[in-house]
């Protein structure tokens, strides 16, 4: 019987011909990923445990971004910790300030996580990878810990969910809409334990920027992973970036689903998500007057380069509404240079934004744009739950670049036609 | 292994925002955490609850990121187990890894109430509410979880595979 590309990288990664959904495995591991708030506690566990080994020096990632630059005492000593243990054990891949930036973004740009690869990472938006082909899913730092000691993780093959796409997009929808409507569509844990297999048309014509989008937000329905089978456009990514061989699986065409989801794109329009569940996927024309503090375009989800010049575009010879804050930040030191180059930050500080070192910052009410009581914002981010970023009696709206831009010059959340 | 205590109910996709709020992220302390335990839920939950009690939710508790703070705060609160009628996936893993009980039980949310008292068989995974007197009856936990549980975390399942391959 045949397999899904999941099933498949989960069998290489195991030693076994074949897996299917439920087996319980242990798996070897391509990549293991930590950041400021997980990896501090794992180092812990090492220690506690008298575990000294790395199981592959050039296969381990400590990335702080969450609170970085550190926005105060206790966040700065995480960040030594973290600069600590790479010292200490030789750890290559630790990236601070200038080689920093969102996790989520420096590693697929870095060449770090790869078509074919089992990656984990302790950060729920692990899934993101799966956009190059790649089993990528989110642990806890307990789960990295053992996996830096001894290069396995234990896995439950997860059962496949087949999304497929086709038809023709509307102007301004883009990955980040697709996956909103499609997790308004099954809900916060419609794909619970699953992984999301996205198929169709409408994907095989999209960005890796899109499909990074679209597998990043897999978590947000509850899933374990998303991913994408490899193509052309992942070759062309990848091919000049990697560090080391990798291989390029497809699902066979006998592969069983849990369930088989198609959707027509033509009548999506650009989609928001109400507070305080990014299942509250609404369509741009129904969400009604929002007036917005604050807009946002950043994060692991929509901080690349594309997004930028997306948001860009639209903000262009426009000013932001005075009483709005509208805040933009790079998701790495490339992109912040490139956007420079391209003349993407001059725009929106001429609009009036303010531009941030890459961090996650405001993403998850970390710093650098927290939202005060009563405070509304429309966020390119992924996630709206209640105090996500900030005040529990804030509210956030997700969105897509293009929207976050034109609401950000509207004064409210408006379609990007509106300001034009 | 029983264990009995006092119910504290909630309901579906209670986050780990809501378990434990991004703010506190810069601490693995579990009682400093535990001291916010559902602070945005419920502003005074850290106040009344006390050690042994019980969560009982809906679907898909722990949703949201993967810290593993979540489950430290509800141990550092003193939460002895959690019964759900299913998790997210991060959030059962971390339990798991560092032995908080935590069951899946179809209906579990329907049959108590706040303040009911709770006793919980693990090996047979009996779940009876003694205030009411029902019961309903927890899925299985799988042979290889069981492996990690009676190792007592997934560490020292790593440190006794450790010792058995130096051998
Ligand atoms: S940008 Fe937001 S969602 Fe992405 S890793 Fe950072 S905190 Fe998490």
């Amino acid at each position: 019987m045949g397999m899904t590309i999941t099933e498949k990288i989960l069998a290489a990664h195991s030693g076994n011909k074949q897996v299917r959904p439920d087996d319980l495995i242990m798996a070897k591991v391509d990549f293991v990923m930590g950041n400021d708030v997980t990896a501090p506690l794992a180092i812990s566990q090492l220690k506690k445990y008298g575990l000294g080994g790395v199981f592959d020096l050039s296969r381990v990632a400590l990335v702080p971004s969450h609170f970085s630059p550190p926005k105060d005492i206790k966040a700065a000593n995480n960040v030594r910790v973290l600069r600590e243990f790479a010292k200490e054990k030789g750890i290559v891949n630790f990236f601070e300030l200038g080689a920093a930036g969102i996790e989520h973004a420096l590693l697929p740009e870095q060449g770090l996580v790869l078509p074919g690869d089992l990656v984990i990472g302790a950060d729920s938006h692990t899934c993101t990878y799966g956009a190059l082909g790649a089993f990528s899913t989110g642990v806890g730092s307990t789960d990295l810990a053992y996996a830096i000691a001894m290069g396995e993780v234990w896995l439950k093959v997860p059962p496949s969910l087949k999304f497929c796409y086709e038809g023709k997009r509307q102007p301004y929808v883009y990955g980040k809409d697709l996956i909103l409507y499609t997790i308004g569509h099954v809900g916060v844990d419609g794909a619970l334990y699953c992984a999301m297999e996205f198929v169709g048309g409408v994907i095989e014509s999209m960005s890796i920027q899109e499909r990074l989008t679209m597998c990043n937000m897999a978590i947000e329905a509850g899933g374990k992973s998303g991913i994408i089978s490899p193509d052309a456009t992942t070759e062309a990514f990848v091919k000049p970036r990697a560090k080391r061989p990798y291989s390029f699986y497809a699902s066979d065409e006998d592969a069983e689903y849990e369930r088989i989801y198609e959707f027509c794109v033509d009548g999506i329009e650009p989609q928001v998500a109400l507070p305080n569940l990014p299942s509250n996927a609404c369509p741009i024309s129904e969400v009604g007057e929002v007036k917005i503090d604050q807009a946002f375009l950043g994060s692991c989800t929509n901080g690349c380069l594309e997004d930028l010049e997306i948001g860009a575009k639209v903000i262009k010879g426009k000013r932001v509404h005075s009483d709005v804050r509208l805040i933009v930040i790079p998701a790495t030191p490339t992109i912040y240079k490139d956007a420079m180059e391209k003349g993407i930050l001059k725009t929106f500080l001429e609009a009036g934004a303010v531009v941030s070192t890459p961090t996650c910052g405001p993403c998850l009410g970390g710093y650098m744009g927290v939202l005060g009581d009563g405070e509304k914002a429309v966020s390119s981010s992924n996630r709206n739950f209640v105090g996500r970023m900030g005040s529990p009696k804030s509210e956030v709206y997700l969105a897509n670049p293009a929207v976050v831009a034109a609401s950000a010059v509207a004064g409210k959340i408006v379609h990007p036609d509106d300001v034009q | 292994m029983t264990t009995q205590g006092r119910v504290w109910v909630f309901g579906d996709n209670i986050d780990t925002d809501g378990i434990i709020p991004a703010r506190y992220l810069t601490t693995f302390d579990a009682k400093e955490l535990g001291a916010h335990c559902m602070e945005d839920v419920d502003p005074e939950f850290s106040s009344k609850v006390k050690p042994g009690d019980v969560l009982v939710a809906g679907k898909n508790f722990g949703c949201g990121s993967s810290r593993e703070h979540a489950v430290l705060a509800i141990k550092g609160a003193g939460i002895a187990a959690v019964l759900a009628e299913s998790f997210a996936r991060i959030f059962f893993r971390n339990a798991i890894n560092t032995g908080l009980l935590v069951l899946e039980a179809d209906g579990v949310r329907g049959v108590f109430d706040t303040g009911d008292t709770v006793r919980v068989d693990v090996k047979s995974g009996t779940i009876v509410n003694e205030t009411k007197g029902r019961s309903l009856t927890a899925k299985p936990v799988p042979a290889f979880i069981q492996e990690i549980l009676d190792a007592g975390g997934l560490m020292e399942y790593a440190k006794k595979k450790l010792q058995t391959d130096a051998r």
